[in-house]
């Protein structure tokens, strides 16, 4: 009578050698219901994406096997079928999306054909059908003008618009289970609710059920009926939505929530989680958390917990275990959060940004001619005081990080001024800038990139010393390096490794420690936790915080993540197309959006929250072309409130109050 | 003195190649991110195999490039001491008979007579015309049908050998790894024999009892025989395609030296400086990719030719006069084929001065050339090592093809482009002489085979794309 889908048991992928196995996915059961959505919660590298693949024997061959388990789809055991049984399986019972819609899509063929060709490999349609078929498919995704774009390709499509069509893709072949490995995690915010709301009226007009597979708790508290947590290869927890959101057990799932960055939590440090993952090569005799936990005791160092099971709320961990030393249970919870008081800005500008402008070139032909214009960034005004958090928010490609690089002057300005304490920037020859250069410093988003992979960690913070009192006296340099270091938290001795043996996290502190080194006073930092997860994001969150109140440093936070805004800040700029559409302190500009762009953004946010159900507006379409950029407002496309003069011309400022303004006609003083 | 050493100009650059090629394995060791991608290479079956046949390359070539005079048997009354016009090279005095037992004409691998008949007179007096008995050749047999017997014996007391001492050799590793690892015998022994290292040591082991019982058997076998038969003037074949291989490491390895100053260097100044600097250097190289490389190095070469034929002093010896103009080939071919390397390092370096380290490098207030030197040179350099063993077996060919065509190096000096020339008239004779363009193929097929799977492994090795897709 079970309406049981997918029912999976003990499964377990083993990865690389064969006397020393590292064990991705080992011994993973949960069971998904049909039509209901399944999420699969974890950090990275606890083997999320390892078990959807193994669910579909997709698991990268020769280097990973499966090893032990079962993964039965409506009573069909799928682990046991013919690599020619699962074809027919794969794409028409169980379909999959994955994080890159980029790179999930053949190049060299059209949108059409590769939906079309997901159709034929599932049922015997003639031309007509098929092409019937795909069009209906674009259009239950939400794709406009469908008859034109099947015949596009899909560099011409913008990533929220590749992502609809891998969703139809998989929708062609009408399948039971979805598989939605970080569907929007590539995506921006607005792009992100689009596409998490058509997955949500897909399952409802279809019954279709979708195991989500996430890294982030807000969407999973979006969509998901019933949560499992992952960590280190094994499920820790698995609960209803409710239950995990009111009453998670596992001491896991309680850290992850801690250390998620908010508001509320402004005047505390965050609760990070202690160490690091543990080596998945080991044979665990111990609880796989333990080195980690708060309420370890010795059971856990010598006996792995069972998973209890209770009411459809299973954990394992020895706190629930009823036969385990029930004592341990009653401890108080101990609260770790330090309190933090809020850096008071001073009243003194550090930079003042004044109609900031860089466009970039298009060339065009063997002459390279310039034949037009990126317009990057489009008279930008900024001002950062001593001391201060201004945060900069917007979308992907709305020209954020060109702010950056056009302060720093690392890209040619076009046009306005930067001053950095009354001395005007732009235009200095590099000899000049020289003297200003290490008091303004980056931290970039990709702790991958933005270290040279040759150099060790000691060269790489030396070149911010090297230019200071230390050229000569190579103790002190030493020193100083070892200072810096442990400062950021990390220990001297790892000075002389280089940067591929260090974790995401760990190469954030060393970017920082690089920063740092040439005593700047004002940091520039460019996404610098979005390629990380939620508990190193807090430990680095953490890190700015201390070093602002130390040096006091003023930031120019460039994110897309409004939690962290909240946290951080004390301003907030909303861009929009090379542009800072609103401005003003975080608490006007966060509770009283006022420019119809920023109440999208922030509807746009998922809130953990479970009792949001009030209907809020999408935002619909995405961000025009930098390049081409609408007449009049260029919101106005996108924009619910437009008015006839917004096609016009482009809004003035208005100021609302000493801290807060706009551009928008809807809060122009009338006449 | 016994002997006046001399010093080509490939020479010298030979011994520079090789000590550069010292220091960097030095300075590679200490560094673990350089010393990884070589550690795969030697993981890999292939590339020990191709290093292995490559290492007798280069044995080869570089005895054959320490080059000397002999001293001339004075006579009392001079002071001054005369040496030969020769040149000769250590390999020369280890081959020497080889080199010195010079038959009449034409003889096929192991006879013992000469390929054609001819006019003999025997002690009696009677004038016959048959095929005459070789000088050298199988002299020391009483009776040429002793031959097979002769030969099948000196290959079994060879192989004999050469497996004695590759069990030496092996027992001798074995010791030293044991003791190296402080575990006792059966443990290496087993450890070697199930193949449980990380490094592929069964097929070293293998691969060394080939290479170990082949040279033995060809060693043995040349004492007394001209394995590979002899040319128009008698001469050994199997001398000759050993003197080739120098001349192909030459122009494998040198020209990659001529031209990668220009290649880096270009190419980094236009992926860098942008602007009129990149269109001057695209320019330049469009340009010269659009000429024949054949056209520039004809005129090249035979410009240097008439140069050489008005100015025969300039030239102590024949052997320097082709030298020098091996050395042009190098230079020339090395100008008209920059090109390729310097397009992919353009690419390379305007992705890199674009990449975050070289920006924050740049919000450091760091110098132009600092940047260049500490952040995109070194992130360069897999391109270039991946380009110069890819480049390598193509040049050996081209080598080949120029020498036959006649544009390649000086006829007086042994390569395969010049066997394989002289070869074209021996194939048209009745019956055909096949054994120098056999000989000539096959020691350059081997070449560029080791050469090309090697280059295979070291690309697999180096190239980040590749490792992401093992
Ligand atoms: N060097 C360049 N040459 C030409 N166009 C550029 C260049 N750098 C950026 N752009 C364009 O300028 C616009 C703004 O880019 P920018 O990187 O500043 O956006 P962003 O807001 O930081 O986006 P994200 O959130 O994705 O980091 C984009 O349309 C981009 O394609
Ligand atoms: S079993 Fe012990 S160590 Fe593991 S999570 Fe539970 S309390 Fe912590
Ligand atoms: S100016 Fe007009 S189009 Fe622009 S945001 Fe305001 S109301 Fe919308
Ligand atoms: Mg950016």
């Amino acid at each position: 009578m079970s309406s049981a889908l997918l029912e999976v048991s003990g499964l377990k992928t083993w990865l690389g050698r064969v006397d020393q196995p590292l064990r991705a996915v080992d011994g993973i059961g949960f069971t998904i219901q049909r039509g209901e959505t399944f999420a699969l919660l974890g950090e990275s590298g606890c083997g999320k994406s390892m078990t959807a693949l193994s669910l579909l024997g997709l698991n990268p061959l020769p280097v990973s096997r499966i090893v032990d388990g079962e993964v039965k789809l409506a009573g069909l055991d799928l682990l046991q079928l013919s690599e020619a049984e699962m074809q027919a399986i794969r794409g028409r019972r169980i379909a999959m999306i994955f994080q890159e819609p980029q790179s999930s899509l053949n190049p060299v063929l059209s949108v059409g054909e590769q939906i079309s060709e997901c159709l034929n490999l599932h049922f015997d349609l003639d031309a007509k059908a098929s092409q019937q078929r795909v069009i209906e498919l674009l259009e239950s995704v939400g794709i406009p003008d469908p008859l034109q774009r099947i015949k596009e390709y899909p560099h011409q499509l913008s990533g929220g618009m590749k992502q609809r069509v891998m969703i139809a893709m998989a929708l062609a072949g009408e399948p039971e289970l979805l598989i939605a490995d970080e569907p929007t995690t590539a995506l921006d915010v607005t792009i992100q609710a689009q596409i998490l709301e058509l997955l949500k009226t897909i399952q409802r007009d279809t019954g279709m059920a979708i195991l989500l597979i996430s890294h982030d708790l807000a969407v999973v508290a979006q969509m998901a009926d019933h949560v499992a947590v992952m960590y280190a290869g094994q499920i820790v927890e698995t609960a209803s939505r409710q239950q995990f959101f009111e009453q998670h057990q596992h001491p896991y799932t309680d850290k992850l929530f801690q250390a998620l960055p908010s508001e509320q939590k402004r005047d505390q440090r965050l609760t990070v989680i202690k160490g690091s993952v543990p080596v998945l090569t080991q044979d665990f005799k111990a609880c796989r958390f333990v080195e980690r936990c708060d309420h370890a005791w010795d059971l856990c160092r010598t006996t792995p917990p069972l998973w209890t099971e209770d009411n459809d709320h299973g954990v394992r961990c020895h706190l629930f275990n009823q036969d385990a030393d029930v004592e341990r249970t009653m401890l108080p919870q101990t609260q770790y959060s330090s309190p933090l008081s809020e850096v008071l800005p001073a009243e003194r500008n550090v930079l003042t940004v004044q109609n900031l402008k860089v466009h970039f070139p298009i060339r065009k032909g063997v002459l390279q001619r310039v034949v037009g214009q990126v317009r990057a960034v489009d008279g930008v005004s900024l001002s950062l005081k001593h001391a201060e958090t201004v945060a900069l928010v917007g979308e992907s490609g709305c020209g954020k990080t060109t702010v950056g690089k056009g302060i720093l002057q690392l890209v040619p300005v076009t046009d306005g001024d930067v001053e950095f304490h009354g001395h005007r920037l732009n235009g200095l020859p590099e000899r000049a800038l020289k003297q200003h250069r290490s008091s303004l410093q980056i931290v970039f988003q990709d702790p991958y990139s933005s270290m040279n992979p040759r150099m060790t960690i000691s060269q790489i913070i030396e070149e911010g010393l090297s230019r200071k009192q230390f050229t000569k006296d190579s103790e002190a340099k030493e020193k100083r390096i070892n200072e810096l270091l442990e400062r950021v938290g990390l220990r001297a001795e790892i000075k002389h490794r280089y940067p591929h043996e260090f974790s995401g996290g760990q190469r954030q502190r060393i970017c920082i420690a690089r920063a740092l080194a040439a005593e700047p006073e004002i940091i520039i930092c460019d996404e610098p936790t979005s390629a990380l997860d939620v508990s190193v994001q807090a430990q680095i969150l953490n890190l700015l915080r201390e070093i602002q109140h130390e040096f006091g440093l003023s930031y120019l936070f460039i994110t897309h993540n409004i939690a962290v805004v909240n946290y951080l800040a004390h301003r907030v700029a909303v861009m929009y197309l090379g542009r800072i559409v609103e401005q003003g302190s975080r608490d006007d500009v966060l509770h009283t959006p006022k420019h119809p762009y920023t109440q999208a953004l922030l509807a746009a946010v998922p809130e953990l929250d479970l009792n949001t159900t009030e209907e809020v507006t999408r935002l619909e379409g995405e961000l025009p072309s930098p390049a081409k950029p609408p007449k009049g407002c260029h919101f106005h496309q996108r924009c619910p409130q437009a008015m006839p003069k917004c096609l016009e011309s482009y809004p003035e400022h208005t100021q609302l109050s000493t801290s807060h303004e706009v551009r928008c006609f809807l809060y122009e003083e009338s006449e | 003195m016994p002997f006046l050493p001399v010093l080509l100009w490939t020479d010298i650059l030979i011994y520079l190649l090789l000590s550069v090629v010292v220091a960097s394995v030095f300075y590679v060791r200490r560094r673990p991110h350089l010393i990884a991608p070589w550690k795969f290479v030697f993981q890999k079956k292939r590339g020990v195999i191709s290093v292995m046949i490559l290492l007798c390359y280069v044995a080869i070539g570089v005895m054959d490039s320490v080059h000397f005079r002999l001293a001339l048997p004075s006579d009392e009354k001079s002071k001054t001491q005369h040496y030969s016009t020769e040149v000769l090279t250590v390999l020369d005095v280890l081959v020497m008979p080889l080199r010195q037992q010079l038959e009449k004409t034409y003889s096929s691998p192991f006879a013992t007579r000469l390929f054609m008949r001819e006019m003999q007179q025997s002690e009696s007096g009677t004038v016959t015309f048959d095929y005459a008995k070789l000088k050298y050749a199988g002299a020391h047999l009483d009776n040429e049908q002793d031959k097979t017997a002769d030969i099948q014996n000196t290959v079994i007391k060879s192989t004999i050998s050469a497996l004695f001492i590759w069990f030496v050799a092996v027992i001798v590793v074995m010791f030293w790894w044991a003791k190296k690892h402080e575990i006792n015998w059966k443990q290496v022994v087993n450890k070697f024999r199930l193949g449980q290292s990380s490094y592929p040591v069964r097929t070293c082991f293998l691969m060394l009892l080939v290479l170990l019982v082949f040279f033995f058997n060809l060693i043995a076998l040349s004492a007394s025989y001209h394995v590979l038969g002899t040319d128009k003037v008698g001469q050994d074949v199997l001398y000759q395609a050993l003197k080739s291989v120098r001349t192909g490491l030459v122009i494998g390895t040198l020209t990659t030296l001529v031209m990668l100053p220009f290649a880096l260097f270009m190419g980094i100044a236009a992926g860098y400086f942008k602007g009129w600097i990149d269109d001057l250097i695209q320019y330049i190289y469009t340009t010269l990719n659009s000429i024949p490389g054949v056209l520039l190095i004809a005129a090249a070469v035979l410009m240097l030719q008439v140069y050489m034929n008005n100015n025969p002093d300039s030239f102590a010896t024949i052997a320097e006069r082709a030298d020098m103009r091996l050395l042009f080939l190098c230079i020339i071919l090395g100008l008209t084929s920059w090109t390729g390397l310097c397009r992919i390092l353009r690419g390379e370096t305007l992705k890199l001065r674009e990449s975050d380290y070289v920006l924050a490098a740049r919000a450091l207030g760091a110098g132009g050339l600092t940047i260049l030197h500490r952040h995109i040179l070194p992130n360069l350099m897999h391109i270039v090592m991946i380009a110069i063993v890819l480049d390598f077996s193509g040049l050996v060919l081209a080598e080949a093809v120029l020498s036959y065509v006649g544009v390649g190096v000086d006829p007086s000096m042994s390569s395969w482009g010049n066997m394989i020339n002289s070869a074209r008239l021996e194939m048209a004779r009745d019956p055909i002489v096949w054994w120098s363009l056999t000989a000539a193929f096959i020691s350059m097929f081997t070449l560029v085979l080791a050469a090309n799977l090697f280059a295979d492994v070291v690309r697999d090795a180096f190239d980040p794309r590749m490792q992401a897709s093992v």
